[in-house]
This record gives structure tokens, sequence and C-alpha cells, in this order.
């Protein structure tokens, strides 16, 4: 369980997030969409414990404020919006990053497995700076996945926090990633993921956050919250919800004109 | 499926660069035996040392001639060549994973002129000192000022180049072009206050050598630089963390400011020992890892030892130079190491000029 209560985030002076109650269960997608700039990576940085909020943020029942970085480094792992390097490691020694010294130094395979889980087997001896950057979004996937690679430990479930892990990916990537999402959180993982697209939003996540400057204007079911009404407003733009007979909602844009305001 | 086999059956990973890189730690570890003895047996008193160092190993009679070079000149300036070596070379690898660029360097970006700061003004004003604290600190003085010149140079740097956990390179070079030039200027007010003596010290001790060392010098420095050369291996698997940046690198679980901390306090332990006793050596700390990223890669677990090990067999052949160009006068071995460093430093610039765009 991931409880973050009256978030409040502040860069300077700006108020960021206003007093936002953000939660996810264990066993479920939980996606978090919203236009640029409304808060979305604030939001996923401050329940990481990446930047400082006012609020309480509590994962498994512990404070994050209070716990140790290699203690919830144990049970999550974060994707963040883009991740930069620094010097020249191949892609398994990016992967090997994400594992932790005591816990899984043992699987030796781990690495190869996490990189055939994004499609990148063979990949191990290339350089990471010389890919693609829809290639290098997902090595730093394989590595996210390795540090936590069983969803459950010791009967606790582990989680996912993922920033955007599929906008720089094509449309068969973008399905094999979502599906990872999916079936880690079946198997009892927490999945938490910032999201553009509504429709892969709709076809995989459990529950939806949708943010609209700095505030949660909705939160429940996608079909609860993909609503007309709710989406022109955070969007600023006419979008028409539409029921395909078998596989639920699918979102498209109304007409190429914006919204009054 | 197939793919998963093969993976199983291979020798080793691919992409794992591990096997090779100890693999050229036994390189180099032969390679800086054979610079050890090179830097015993050569030198402005002949050949006949080599039966010297053989005698003295088997234990049979040497002259006290051949025994007084041998045991107060050469092997004291041998083990300073190692120290101020692995000093230099791992401080320079440490650095450039703790700012995340490979332009990094001890003398380049001001650290080692806030060692030779410090330094100065210990040998300059340490006169002042009550008598009671200068008794206690002894040989210690001259280390421990280039000591805190160090810290307070990169803690500066390291506040001035690095905003929210990105570093910014070319804020990073200016700002140590500012600092050395700072540095410079204070170290001239007191070149100007020094009475004779003081002078002649300071000036053999700001062209960089090894060729003053006593075994006086060389315990002096050894501590620091031993300290901080054991606690270099701990900070390996933090610093290839932060290569993917600050933020990623505590979500894997590295305690990022601890690890600042102690990488700041270990590189100005080494930097500024190495530099108290030998002054201004350049271009060891961005060559040496350098070179070794190119041949086994980048991850520090291997990087540092084998920075070590370069580092101070590098050092000695640069100091048997020294020794021989011009014998039998001598070159000061920062002479050396600019001339073989400059060049390098340059050819990375050319084969990286993106870099500074960073
Ligand atoms: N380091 C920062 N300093 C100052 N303001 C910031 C900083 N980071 C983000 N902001 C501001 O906070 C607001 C929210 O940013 P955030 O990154 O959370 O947006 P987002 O919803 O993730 O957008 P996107 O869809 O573009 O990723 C923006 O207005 C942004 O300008
Ligand atoms: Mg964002």
């Amino acid at each position: 369980m991931l409880d973050a209560q009256d978030i409040t985030v502040r860069y300077g002076r700006r108020p960021i997030l206003h007093g936002v109650d953000f939660r996810a269960r264990a066993g479920a997608v939980t996606a978090i969409v919203g236009p640029n700039g409304s808060g979305k990576s604030t939001l996923l940085k401050a329940i990481t414990g990446e930047i400082d909020y006012q609020g309480f943020v509590a994962l498994n029942g512990r404070d994050i404020a209070h716990a140790k970085v290699w203690e919830l480094a144990a049970i999550r792992a974060v994707l963040p919006q883009a991740t930069p390097l620094a010097f020249p490691f191949t892609v398994a020694e990016v992967v090997r990053l994400g594992l932790s010294r005591g816990i899984q130094a043992g699987q030796s395979d781990l690495i190869g497995q996490a990189l055939a889980r994004v499609g990148l087997s063979g990949y191990e001896a290339r350089f990471y700076q010389e890919l693609s950057g829809g290639e290098q979004q997902r090595v730093q996937l394989a590595r996210v996945i390795a540090q936590v690679w069983s969803p459950v430990e010791d009967g606790s479930p582990r989680w996912l926090f993922l920033d955007e892990p599929v906008s720089a990916l094509d449309i068969g990537h973008q399905l094999e990633v979502m599906q990872l999402a999916r079936d880690y959180a079946d198997a009892g993982g927490g999945v938490v993921a910032v999201m553009h697209d509504l429709n892969l939003t709709a076809m995989f996540a459990d529950v939806v956050a949708l943010i609209a400057e700095g505030r949660i204007i909705g939160c429940g079911a996608p079909g609860d919250v993909l609503q007309n009404d709710l989406l022109r407003t955070a969007y600023r733009c006419d979008v028409r919800v539409n029921t395909a007979p078998a596989n639920g909602t699918f979102i498209l844009p109304h007409a190429a004109r914006m919204a009054a305001e | 499926m197939a793919m998963l086999a093969q993976d199983m059956t291979a020798p080793a990973t691919p992409g794992d660069r591990s096997g090779r890189a100890q693999a050229l730690s036994a390189v180099l570890l032969g390679l800086l035996g054979f610079a050890t003895v090179l830097s015993l047996a050569v030198g402005a008193s002949g050949a006949s040392l080599w039966d010297a160092m053989l005698g003295l190993l088997s234990g049979s009679e040497i002259s006290a001639r051949d025994r007084i070079v041998l045991v107060d000149i050469r092997l004291p300036r041998t083990v300073m060549g190692i120290l101020v070596g692995a000093a230099l070379a791992v401080s320079g690898a440490v650095m450039q994973g703790l700012f995340r660029n490979p332009l990094a360097d001890p003398a380049l970006v001001g650290v080692s002129a806030g060692a030779g700061f410090g330094a100065i003004v210990a040998i300059v004003l340490g006169g002042l000192l009550p008598v009671s604290v200068a008794a206690t600190l002894g040989a210690y003085l001259v280390p421990v000022a280039a000591f805190v010149g160090a810290w307070a140079a990169m803690l500066v740097l390291y506040g001035i180049s690095t905003r929210r956990g990105r570093t910014s390179i070319a804020t990073m070079l200016l700002a140590g072009i500012a600092l050395a030039a700072l540095m410079g200027a204070a170290q001239g007010v007191l070149i100007y206050v020094a009475d004779d003596a003081q002078l002649r010290t300071l000036t053999f001790w700001g062209m960089g050598s090894v060729a003053g060392a006593t075994w006086g010098k060389v315990l002096a420095a050894a501590p620091f630089i031993a300290v901080s050369l054991a606690a270099a291996p701990f900070l390996a698997r933090g610093l290839n963390g932060l290569a993917l940046g600050e933020a990623a690198a505590a979500h894997i679980g590295i305690p990022v400011q601890r690890l600042k901390n102690a990488s700041v306090l270990m590189v100005a332990g080494a930097v500024g020992a190495a530099v108290a006793v030998s002054g201004g050596i350049g271009f060891v700390g961005i060559v040496v890892p350098h070179l070794l990223r190119l041949l086994a890669g980048p991850d520090h677990r291997f990087l540092l030892v084998n920075s070590a090990l370069l580092g101070a067999a590098l050092l000695l052949c640069a100091d048997v130079i020294s020794r021989v160009v011009i014998a039998p006068a001598e070159l000061p071995i920062g002479i050396v190491t600019a001339t073989l460093g400059g060049p390098f430093f340059l050819w990375i610039l050319l084969r990286q000029r993106g870099i500074l765009e960073m």
C-alpha cells in the first residue's frame, strides 16, 4: 500500500502541488495522467522521497521520511523521465547497477532475463551511450525491474514507480512494456506510472488519477475518470471518449480546435 | 529462448568487462614491479647499483656509499613516487566519478592549488603558531595544512559547479581556473613576505618533484595517503551509481550525501598529502583513469585499484625520465608529466568535443 496524504510541494515560493492525497494498492496498476507541467513528475518525486514535501507518505506502512535509502531501494525501484549516463558503460553494466549487493548478486542470469523482458536480448555488450533514445529508456527499465525482480518479497509487495515508461517507445514496445507492468501487478507487486497516452492507460490501468494544475481532479477506475468533461477541464481541448464493443474505452481528439476558455 | 540457452553456456556475461579489468590489474602489478626496480637502479651515481641492489637482497655486504644511495636516497624517493602517483591517480578517478565527467583532475580544477596554498601558509607562517601547536603537529604541519586547503577547494568547487544534483562541466572547469588563479595570487603574497630560506624551499617545492624525498617526508605523507587509498574501494559502488545522477543513485540505495562527503575528504587527504611533499604534479589524475576506462570500462570497483597501480607505475617512470634526460642534472618531474600529459589532454578534448556542451 502506498499512502500519500496532503502532499504540498513548492519550488521556491511557487506551489506546484496543493495538498494532494494519493493512494495506490499492490496488485494494481495506478496511472497518473494530466497535461504538461501539471505536477505528475513532481508527485512521483515526492512519493519516492526524491524531493522535499510537506505532508505524509507511507510505503508498505512505513513513513518514507524515516526510512534509509537502501531500505527503500529494497522495496521499490524508480524509472526517471530521462537518465543521462556519465561514463561509457555497456548495457549489461547499466542493468547491473540496479542489482543490490546482497540480495540478488547471486542471480547472475538476472541481467539477461531483465533485458529479455524489455525486448533487448543480445544488447548486453553494446555501449549505452550509442543506443537510440527508446532503447536507452528500455535499458533503464531493465535496470529498474532487475532491482525489484520478484514482485513480492517476504510476504510484502514491491513497487515500480515509472515516469513516462512508454513515451519514447514505438507501439509494439509500448504494449510490451505496459504488459510487463500489468504482469508485475498481477503477480502481487505495485505499479505507479505517469502516462500521457490515455488509450494505453484505459487498456492497462486499474486506477487513474487525473492531475491538473497541481490538484487531483479525478481518481478512480478508468471508465469513471476518463470522461469527456473531466478531460476537457484538464487538457483544455475537446476529446471524445468512445467505447468499442469488446475492448473498452478509447479516446480520440474530437476536432482540431481548442476548447473555449 | 535459444539466446537464453546460449547465455548460460557462455563463460561470462556478454558486456561484463570485470574479467578483463582483473586481468589488467595483474598486468599493471607487473608493470609497477618493473618500474620500482627501474627507479631503484637508475640514477646519477651509476650502474653499479644493480649489483648493490642484488647484494642487498641476497644479504651480502655492499659498500657504505651504495647503501646510503640505495636506502636513504633512492628507496624513499621510490616509495614517495608510488604514494604520490597512486594518490593523484585515484583522486582523479574519484573526482571524475563525483563530478560525473572525465575532465576533473586535482591539478586542473584548483584542488592542488588549494593544497599548495595550505602548504605555503604552513611553510611561511608556521613559525607564528604557538610553540605547543607546532610541536604537536611537527612534521605533519604541512600535510595537514595542505589537506585543509584541498578540502576547502573541493567544497567550493562542488558548491559552485553542482546545482540540483547536476554538474556543469564548463562551470567546473571555469571555477577551477578562477580558484587556481586566486590561490596563485595568495601564494604570491606569501612568497613576498617569506625569508630567504623559506623562499628556497618554496621554489624547489613549487616545480613539482619527488627528488627531495626523505624518510621523514615519506612518513609525514604516508598516513594521509594510506587512509585515503584504503577508503577508496568503499566508494566504488556508490560512484558507479552516481553515474546515473544523484536522484537515481539514491533510488538504487546509495546514501548520496554521505558518499559525496566521503569522496571529498578522500580526495582532500590524498591530494593534500601528495602536494605537501611533492608540489604540483599535473595530469596523472586525468591521464591514468582515462586510459583505464578505454581499456576495461568505467566500473569503479576495478578502475580505482587499477588507477592506483598505473598511477604509481607512471609516476616512477616519469621520475626515472626526469633523472636521465639531462643527466647528471635533473628535470623537475612536473615538467615531465606536463610534457606527456598536456598533449594527451588535448587528444581527449579533440576526441570528445561534444563533452563541453553538456
Ligand atoms: N526543478 C524545478 N524548479 C522549478 N520549477 C520546477 C522544477 N521542476 C518542475 N518545476 C515546475 O513544476 C511544474 C510541474 O512540473 P512537473 O515536472 O511535475 O510536470 P509534469 O506534469 O511531469 O509535466 P510533463 O508532462 O511535461 O512531464 C512545472 O510548472 C514546472 O515548471
Ligand atoms: Mg514529467
